[in-house]
């Protein structure tokens, strides 16, 4: 028989004792159940945990991280860099980018331009992840459904030199016109509408590699969408995806060159773009490589890591708005805004980063000029600081519009940090310079450019990322053609030479005219240099052979190895 | 005893009887008479945590309010030469002549001999000019520079730059430079553009040094003064250190105390009152009327706050230069209301069947006075206790909103987005996270407690025995 | 009862249609475009996308159709990932949630009961000190710096200890399930906490409790029985909200750890305007949160006696 509660002392302990079993009890219930939906969990998809670590040299595989999940790994839409690299290891075109940006032979072994005609040689015995042979059909295949209109890829107008691809990609022309076909299963032809330089550059992007067309109609529209839905031409297939969770890539038998790619297995095994998430998982040892931000150096320092940086290839810059009838379309109030920011200061000072250039010219420090790199054949026109030279345009400026003070300027910009930043940096730095008063409007990206296209702002930060090695992919930008020229900058002088620098197949003729968009973009002032991106990153000593790129897959893992663990770095 | 015996009830007359004086204070109250708000306002007063938390409540206001009259900072002035600096670091620095480029020469007094990487002229906060001779038998040299000095790790640090040649040369170091020692070395790549073990390592000790123009332009010193190149000066005092544009964090704190008791404050006041008005109607008129409108509140009731949140800032829309502390504020009081409005409703129709409603209304009270005068107040403390919980909810959403990149826009400050900011460089420089967290704690402690003790000094149906 | 589950979920169908409304009403407010990209595209192409996500009809007809396909449980494609459908994204990502969700209110719910048990059969000792002034950091710091510093401890304890004790982010196994729930859960729990504390209290004093200790009834029916089944009513009835809290508040949680769930979808959908995820995970949210208020609340009408004559 249970006693009777006699003491008040003796109600606590027995309560005490019931709560201890409960506790106990609940422990173990909350344990059940992580078990049972853990189970559950399984039976319904293919999770594949984070594998053993950033650095298997048992397994021949490293760990790494994405920064999102890849939206896009159909090539005929895929436009974002996270797709681009998850694609660069995938798939592969015609031609490729080795280590030193050089275009090399990728799928095709060789090819020849003649005019307006080129033609690529396919390598013998290509053969796709399921051992279908790769011919120069899915090429076609391939760039005829891009141009597809209904298919509204936003990078159909990369095709656009080859000849009536722009014609099909809006409807006024049958698809089977264009340029392109197959000669035979190894000849693929190309008819451009004029002769081009960069032809070999432009086949190394992602929109050109080929797919299989059975395979494709074979999806039902998905396409892309997961890992049973592609098809592999690259150094590693795709053999597990897990929206936003993970992505496992695995050697490919039968790509061409499968003997000289070391690793037999990429684990994309985290997925999210939370930066001290991605540094906790370094120092977890859990991926093999991380980005650092400017906050993060002084930690990598203390724990003695092996830093090294790169340049991502994209310049950023603050656009000016030129359609006739707007404040910033007076290039007297342009000089004033360049001569009163010092471009140096922004970087070294506050966003902090090696690896961050000041941008001195929409052409960034690493394009290739004739023969040594371009801004060292053709050198950057300087600016300076210059506070009271700006306040002299500032007045000339006022007196060309007739006003006696400026009303608020519009500062469009991004909500990513780096562009927070910014916007608040500029908007004090011409606020102290000037007294004008900048009024930021952050929106996000989508909006921005929908803002950008419909003219609604005066200041805008900006950027651009290139499309292939060759200096137009910059030189282009502000042509009066182009719809990515947001602003609407207009000048004959730009579009002439522009145009040479298209049609032109001699490189010394086209250097020339890029020297000259250069000072033309100067001179007018059609928009404020902010910086060349780079990126700080620390590698796990045990991997090597890791190649980031400006162009391409930022990060190429195609020939990185690992090393045991008793070499030093 | 032998008196009691000789007066026999006989003897006794009217004579015999004599009233007593008149004596006011028998019958009176020997406490003075409270009201029931006097007596909670006792009870509250005596509850020491409740107490302790309307004393914060004020020193926020305060803050907030008279802050920026005492700490005359302007919020968004950026002091570049103090970048994400902790409060009580040095900031004495050095007057120098205004920067110009750098060609390579060697300064006079800065010749050596030596081979190596060696300064070329002073080394401060403007710049570090290296240079060094030739390396034989390098491809080619990169520079790095370290906090740390290089030990057998051989962990340079930071690379900064690259040279191909491998001639003499020479490099202009301008990247955030702080008063410290850099260690520098110049590594020599093989052919593969890979490192070898061979550096030449140079330490370099910088001081934080200022141009004439800027000392006066920020009005470091009286306008008078005298100041010459080689002068010490001080450069502006923040006495919680400064963010990662250098700007202020007491002023920021305090503009952002503005932005975000605004919200906290304002936004639950109108939503109550809003649930109020809509509850008491409802509650009153009863019946299909009642049905119906309690309907529409369960319907909002259902919409997933934060997720509706957040539709309504991006449908809102933040025009430029706005704070969009407004789509806030509306996003906020529409999607709150229901609750108070359920609540006040059910506190009504109990309070409708008492009898003192009724007698009222055969005295021939009017409706709205019925409500007004009798039945609000009754549910007065029941509002009060929802205010005061209502308050560190919205402060708490607000952060939340911050933390995804949906709060305030920039440059406007509020604790949530500094909390925010302050995550980033929440290793290095703490605290910026720090200080507008703990303000954010504060705040929503202050008024969980005072919370707590209305609720225990309201009602006492409703108090805790805490 | 039957009737009473009958009408509640009636009235549950139709506030589901209220939201799926008003979430598209609100996202074809929204300023901006969700077909544009950073690309510039032709005036041809951007006509194909509308076309083909349905916006270039009248929007009556686009309500229309939306409603029709909401019935079938057709959400739509994904603006930004073209070949995904909605559906497959919810599917995919909503037991993740679901999961971390659950696992949340259990260790809030729990917690909650056991500790606020605790600290009111201590009162005003030592652990009623010492869990109250938890209880108080609990409910005062940020979600999110929570995240931050759970994941910190993490990778310090990982490195005292030279080896994986538990992992740092990500989401398969067992163990990645324990510190994110438990960061998910955390405030919830010392709200609750707070709230069995005070019922706990009230109850040690009421009158039956005494009549059943003074009738010399054994500790244990008088403590469970009529203590704890009493005192646990209040943190019931708020477990309706706080399933809903807990459930659209995972998103930080599932961005400091990198899990794939439902919650950080839904911001980067927003962030990208991606307007079929946002209408049918908000829908589908709502749904989800409208049936769980209507579950909670035929749990509380079975235990509390009184509520079921109603």
């Amino acid at each position: 028989m249970q006693e009777p509660i006699s003491t008040e002392e003796g109600f606590t302990r027995s309560a005490i004792k019931q709560l201890a079993v409960l506790g106990a009890s609940a422990v173990l219930i909350i344990v059940a159940v992580m078990y049972l939906l853990n189970f559950a969990a399984s039976l319904t998809s293919t999770n594949v945990p984070g594998a053993a670590g950033a650095v298997d040299l048992e397994n021949n595989e490293i760990s790494i991280y994405l920064r999102e999940d890849p939206p896009q790994l159909d090539t005929t839409r895929a436009t974002d860099a996270v797709s681009g690299l998850v694609l660069g290891h995938l798939m592969e075109g015609l031609l490729r980018y080795d280590e030193n940006f050089e275009i090399e032979p990728g799928l095709a072994e060789r090819w020849e331009m003649d005019g307006t005609k080129a033609t690529f040689w396919l390598r013998e015995g290509l053969r796709w992840s399921n051992g279908e042979p790769i011919t120069a059909h899915d090429f076609v295949f391939a760039w005829r459904t891009t141009l597809d209109p209904k298919v509204g890829s936003q990078y159909s107008f990369i095709f656009y030199p080859i000849k009536n691809a722009e014609a099909a990609n809006t409807g006024t022309m049958p698809l089977e016109s264009v340029g392109v076909r197959a000669l035979d299963d190894r000849t693929l032809e190309v008819e451009l509408e004029q002769p081009i330089a960069y032809l070999d550059k432009l086949v190394a992007f992602v929109t050109y590699y080929p797919i299989s067309e059975k395979f494709y109609k074979s999806t039902n529209d998905r396409y892309g969408a997961d890992a049973e839905s592609l098809l592999y031409s690259g150094p590693f297939t795709m053999s597990s995806w897990v929206h936003g969770a993970t992505l496992r890539m695995e050697k490919n038998p039968y790509y061409w060159d499968a003997e000289n790619i070391p690793l037999d297995a990429i684990n994309a095994a985290f997925i999210t773009s939370d930066s001290n998430t991605l540094l906790n998982l370094y120092k977890d040892k859990r991926i093999a490589l991380v980005d650092l931000t400017a906050e993060m150096l002084e930690g990598a320092m203390q724990q003695r890591w092996h830093l090294d940086r790169f340049m991502d290839g994209s310049v950023f810059y603050i656009e000016f708005n030129h359609r006739p009838g707007r404040l910033t379309a007076n290039l007297n109030l342009r000089k004033a805004l360049r001569y009163a920011q010092d471009d140096g200061e922004l970087v070294d000072r506050v966003i902090k980063l090696p690896g961050y250039l000041p941008a001195k010219s929409v052409f960034p420090i690493w394009l290739r000029g004739v023969e040594g790199t371009f801004r060292e054949e053709y050198p950057a026109p300087e600016s300076e600081y210059n506070v009271e030279l700006a306040r002299e345009y500032l007045e000339k400026a006022k007196q060309e519009l007739g006003i006696s003070e400026f009303p608020p300027i519009v500062l469009l910009a991004d909500t990513s940090p780096v562009a927070t930043i910014a916007s608040q940096y500029y908007q004090e730095v011409f606020k102290k310079n000037l007294g004008l008063e900048i009024v930021i409007d952050p929106q996000i990206f989508r909006q921005r450019l929908a803002k950008m296209s419909s003219g609604d702002f005066d200041l805008v930060l900006s950027g651009w990322g290139p499309d292939y090695n060759d200096p137009l992919t910059f030189a282009d930008l502000f042509a009066s053609w182009n719809l990515n020229n947001r602003g609407h900058f207009n000048n004959a002088d730009l579009d002439a030479q522009v145009r040479i620098a298209q049609n032109s197949m001699d490189p010394k003729v086209r250097m020339d005219a890029f020297g000259e968009i250069q000072n033309i973009l100067f001179d007018q002032v059609v928009f404020i240099g902010n910086y060349e991106r780079g990126r700080v990153y620390a590698t796990h000593p045990q991997v090597k052979g890791i190649v980031r790129r400006a162009i391409g897959a930022e990060n190429d893992y195609t020939r990185a190895y690992i090393v045991p663990e008793t070499t030093t770095p | 005893m032998s008196e009691m015996n000789s007066i026999s009830p006989a003897k006794l007359s009217v004579d015999d009887f004599a009233p007593l004086a008149h004596r006011d204070d028998v019958h009176g109250i020997n406490r003075p008479s409270r009201s029931y708000w006097q007596d909670a306002w006792r009870r509250l007063k005596s509850n020491r945590r409740a107490l302790f938390s309307l004393w914060l409540i004020i020193f926020l206001l305060a803050f907030a309010v008279l802050g920026p009259l005492v700490w005359q900072v302007d919020p968004s002035r950026q002091d570049i030469d103090q970048i994400s600096q902790a409060p009580g670091a040095n900031r004495s620095a050095e007057i120098v002549p205004e920067y110009t480029a750098w060609n390579g020469r060697v300064q006079p007094g800065f010749e050596s001999d030596a081979a190596g990487p060696r300064t070329a002229a002073d080394a401060n906060s403007q710049a570090v000019r290296l240079i060094w001779d030739a390396v034989p038998g390098a491809t080619a040299l990169r520079l790095y520079r370290n906090i740390f000095a290089i030990d057998n790790e051989l962990a340079f640090g930071l690379p900064i730059a690259e040279f191909t040649s491998t001639e003499a040369g020479f490099y202009e170091d301008r990247l955030d430079l702080r008063p410290d020692t850099y260690y520098y070395s110049l590594v020599t790549l093989d052919q593969s553009m890979n490192l070898t073990s061979q550096y030449q390592e140079l330490a370099v000790d910088v001081r934080r040094v200022i141009t004439l123009d800027e000392v006066r332009e920020r009005e470091l010193v009286a306008a008078d003064a005298e100041l010459a190149v080689g002068d010490q000066v001080m450069l502006s005092f923040h006495p919680m250190g400064t963010d990662y544009l250098g700007r202020d964090i007491l002023a920021r704190l305090m503009s952002g105390a503005r932005v975000s008791l605004f919200i906290g404050i304002v936004a639950p006041f109108l939503f109550v009152l809003l649930g109020v008005a809509y509850g008491s109607t409802a509650g009153f008129i009863g019946g299909k009327v009642d049905q119906t409108m309690m309907r529409f509140a369960d319907f909002v009731v259902a919409l997933p706050f934060l997720l509706f949140m957040i539709l309504f800032q991006v449908v809102f829309g933040i025009g430029p230069g706005e704070s969009g502390i407004v789509p806030m504020l509306v996003a906020l009081i529409l999607l709150s209301w229901p609750a108070t409005a359920r609540l006040v409703r059910g506190q009504i129709l109990q309070i409708r069947q008492e009898a003192y409603v009724s007698a009222s209304r055969l005295l021939g009270a009017r409706n709205y006075y019925l409500v007004l005068r009798h039945m609000i107040p009754n549910t007065l403390g029941v509002i009060l206790v929802t205010l005061t919980f209502a308050v560190p909810s919205v402060i708490f959403t607000e952060a939340f909103l911050s933390f995804i990149g949906m709060g305030v826009a920039p440059p406007t400050a509020s604790w949530g987005s500094m909390s925010n900011e302050g995550l980033a460089t929440m290793l290095t420089h703490p605290h910026e996270l720090i200080f507008p967290a703990i303000f954010i704690s504060l705040t929503v402690l202050a008024f969980n407690l005072l919370g707590d003790g209305l609720r225990d000094a309201l009602d006492s149906r409703m108090r805790s025995l805490e | 009862m039957w009737q009473y589950t009958f009408k509640r979920l009636l009235q549950g169908l139709i506030t589901v249609w209220f939201i799926a409304t008003a979430t598209f009403l609100a996202m074809h407010s929204v300023p901006g475009d969700p077909i544009s990209g950073e690309r510039a595209a032709t005036e041809a192409i951007r006509a194909n996308l509308a076309a083909r996500y349905g916006l270039d009809k009248p929007i009556g007809e686009q309500y229309v159709i939306y409603i029709g396909n909401f019935l079938k449980g057709d959400f739509g494609i994904s603006y930004t990932q073209q070949n995904r459908q909605v559906n497959d994204i919810i599917r995919e990502h909503f037991p993740v949630s679901a999961t971390l969700g659950i696992l949340a209110v259990l260790f809030a719910a729990l917690g909650g009961v056991l500790w606020g048990a605790l600290t009111a059969i201590y009162r005003n000792r030592l652990p009623d000190t010492v869990i109250m002034f938890l209880v108080i950091l609990g409910i005062s710091v940020p979600s999110f710096v929570f995240a931050a510093l759970g994941q910190l401890a993490l990778v310090n304890i990982n490195n005292f200890f030279g080896f994986s004790v538990l992992p740092v982010a990500g989401w398969g196994t067992v163990r990645h399930m324990l510190v994110p729930s438990l960061v998910l859960g955390m405030g919830t729990m010392a709200y609750l906490t707070r709230l069995m504390r005070s019922s706990m209290l009230e109850i040690i004093h009421s009158d039956y409790v005494r009549t059943a200790k003074a009738k010399g009834l054994p500790a244990e029916r008088v403590f469970l029985k009529h203590q704890l089944r009493n005192a646990i009513l209040p943190v019931v009835t708020v477990l309706g909200p706080a399933i809903a809290a807990i459930t659209t508040g995972g998103f930080v949680v599932e961005l400091v750890f990198a899990i794939p769930g439902l919650g950080r979808y839904f911001v980067q959908a927003v962030q990208q305007l991606d307007y079929t995820v946002i209408m049918g995970t908000t829908v589908f949210y709502g749904a989800f949160l409208v049936f769980m208020v209507i579950l909670v609340d035929l749990l509380y009408g079975w235990i509390d006696p009184r509520v079921r004559v109603q």
